[in-house]
């Protein structure tokens, strides 16, 4: 065979093989890389996905600094019975802020990508304090500390400074009032001036005292301020229309 | 295996094993030669098969990363096409009653036997991924989450207030929630802490309880006039409209101990039920909301017509429930994304027309059905 006999040259010739070692990994190289400048073009366009608040993207530095990733993944899989269980399915844009995203791979616990609003505050913290006492089958560590723990927040504008550097669109005044808004979403409605933080991060944002604790901002507050909004932010009517307008 | 192991003689002419009669490569260690034998036939058949099969997969398939997204393949293949046809072969399988159950109001469901069974199977489904982390599988609730199966409720047990509520939930983001608060009492120094404890003796011995404190009752039955009563009714019953709950029976919703009814006076509480109408569509709601009026506590107004349908079915019903989860097809939860817009607008007809013609004063409720379940499991906690 003939093509065999050409194949040899190549297998003889150390310098030939060399080349065409480069050119194959440079053809893999360029399919894997190039898109990756241009996620923008499969990113579903839709409406309302925001940065994280400062005191939500405190909460999410708490869910990778626990590892709550190793047992709970971020995606629901466009998958019938995922979908049924959990909701609609994950969109890239749902995570386009994350940075790293939190998709995970492993399950231990359930799927969070959509927990936002299913549960209330009360019980986040009664499960952070101890799981058994909601879920008597549950076999999640308890993270009751976090609850006496207080959130660093003084640092919050160099988070926000540092994500707006790989495109997350915090402005100047995000970053400069980074620390009042955390404290704004955390306090009781009636205790401090939460206009300027809506203004900066829309209506619908929550603002209110998750631990139950008013008297301080802890741990508790911002991991359960980032829990609370775990999926709600997409506005899946327009996302549906822009699915159906596509071939 | 580097080529200069030994000056290789094949560049000469071709070196025969003497004993195979196979050409060697030239190739030799330690007196070890190396036959050039090629590569086995059906490895090589494999191998360009799965060439060819690839080119294929490139063609129909999406594959290939572009500038502006990927190619889409011949076949248009996407995971979301896939998911909404599997779903949409639930619709198809659960339309066999669906369309019946969208235009049937509650008390037509709980008499005829299907939509009843469709309901409480698929309620079943969506209860255990929603509502049994806080209400318990069996919904028994615990502190701070309410028992649905006995006859206690806040807001009401009868099958459209329970629907609501699952609606727009209680005290949830939805503009539409039900709405009241206990106040804290003495946090907010609305009493003076001996008033507090005072009334809290008065609350204790409405059930028959906190016999080992002696406080002023009378001290406490005014105290309790002038600032509960208007929420909890002048004889402590209760009032729905305000969701507050009946303090004369040994059901505690946060515990009936000293501790946790001083703690509830002092503190307030404000539990909080999610709204569900945009996760979950219209008919997976009803559905619920039939499963959970069936949960054993459910209240009729019409109790002379529909207790002779309803209650007598709820016993074996609810053993069928379990199994028809399985072979029932439309047990499946109805899913919030696809076919939503169609439900939704056949919904807005379906729905509302029933809940208009039952509505009727909540205050005629009918007296509670006959206790099934068992007494609630926090009692006295």
């Amino acid at each position: 065979m003939s093509f065999i006999k050409k194949h040899e040259k190549l297998e003889k010739n150390s310098i030939l093989l060399l080349i065409s070692i480069i050119v194959a990994v440079l053809i893999g190289g360029v399919v894997e890389v190039i898109p990756l400048f241009r996620t923008e073009t499969v990113i579903e366009p839709v409406k309302g996905v925001r940065p994280y608040t400062p005191l939500e993207l405190a909460g999410y530095n708490i869910y990778i600094r626990e590892g709550c990733y190793n047992c709970h993944s971020q995606q629901v899989r466009p998958l019938r019975d995922e979908v049924a269980r959990y909701g609609h399915y994950s969109l890239a844009a749902e995570s386009m802020y994350d940075h790293p995203f939190q998709w995970g791979s492993k399950r231990t616990g359930p799927d969070l990508a959509r927990v936002g609003g299913k549960y209330s505050d009360e019980w986040h913290v009664a499960h952070m304090v101890e799981p058994r006492d909601v879920v008597p089958e549950s076999i999640m560590p308890s993270y009751s500390f976090l609850l006496h723990t207080g959130a660093k927040i003084d640092d919050l504008g160099q988070h926000l400074k540092t994500l707006r550097i790989v495109g997350v669109p915090y402005t100047d005044e995000m970053i400069e009032n980074a620390e009042k808004d955390a404290i704004a979403q955390a306090a009781p409605a009636d205790k401090v001036d939460t206009d300027g933080f809506h203004g900066r991060y829309g209506e619908k944002v929550l603002a209110r005292d998750f631990d139950g604790q008013p008297e301080m901002i802890s741990e508790m507050d911002a991991l359960i301020a980032y829990l609370q909004v775990l999926g709600t932010m997409v506005d899946f009517k327009s996302a549906e229309e822009v699915e159906e307008s596509a071939p | 295996m580097t080529d200069g192991n030994k000056k290789n003689p094949g560049h000469q002419g071709k070196e025969i094993d003497r004993v195979s009669g196979v050409e060697t490569t030239g190739h030799e260690w330690d007196g070890l030669k190396e036959l050039n034998n090629p590569a086995p036939r059906w490895w090589l058949w494999v191998f360009y098969i799965t060439c060819i099969w690839s080119v294929w997969y490139w063609v129909v398939y999406p594959s290939w990363p572009t500038l502006s997204g990927a190619t889409e393949g011949s076949y248009g293949w996407t995971q979301y096409k896939k998911l909404a046809a599997e779903q949409q072969e639930i619709i198809d399988r659960q339309n066999a009653y669906l369309d019946r159950f969208k235009k049937a109001s509650f008390s037509q469901i709980l008499k005829d036997k299907e939509l009843y069974a469709f309901a409480k199977a698929g309620g079943s489904a969506a209860f255990k991924d929603n509502c049994a982390t806080c209400h318990g599988t069996g919904g028994a609730g615990g502190p701070g989450y309410p028992n649905l199966n006995d006859d206690d409720w806040l807001w009401g047990g009868e099958i459209d207030t329970i629907y609501e509520t699952i609606l727009y939930g209680i005290r949830s983001a939805h503009d539409d929630t039900r709405i009241s608060e206990m106040p804290a009492f003495g946090k907010d120094e609305l009493l003076e802490a001996g008033q507090v404890e005072q009334v809290v003796d008065y609350v204790l011995s409405l059930s028959g309880k906190g016999g080992e404190h002696h406080g002023d009752l009378n001290a406490g039955q005014q105290i309790f006039e002038e600032n509960c009563a208007s929420c909890h009714g002048e004889d402590a019953k209760g009032l729905r409209d305000s969701g507050a709950p009946n303090l004369t029976d040994s059901i505690w919703l946060f515990g009936g101990d000293r501790a946790s009814v001083y703690k509830t006076v002092f503190e307030g509480r404000k539990g909080v039920m999610p709204t569900w109408v945009d996760r979950l569509d219209k008919q997976t709601i009803r559905q619920l909301a039939v499963y959970v009026h069936e949960l054993g506590g459910g209240e009729t107004r019409e109790a002379s017509a529909s207790e002779q349908a309803a209650p007598m079915e709820a016993t074996p019903v609810q053993d069928e429930s379990s199994a028809s989860d399985e072979d029932v097809a439309p047990s499946e939860v109805a899913v919030p994304d696809e076919g939503e817009d169609s439900i939704d607008e056949e919904d807005s007809s379906g729905v509302s027309e029933p809940l208009e013609e039952t509505a009727v004063p909540v205050e005629e409720a009918a007296p509670p059905m006959p206790e099934e379940t068992e007494t609630n499991s926090h009692d006295g906690e």
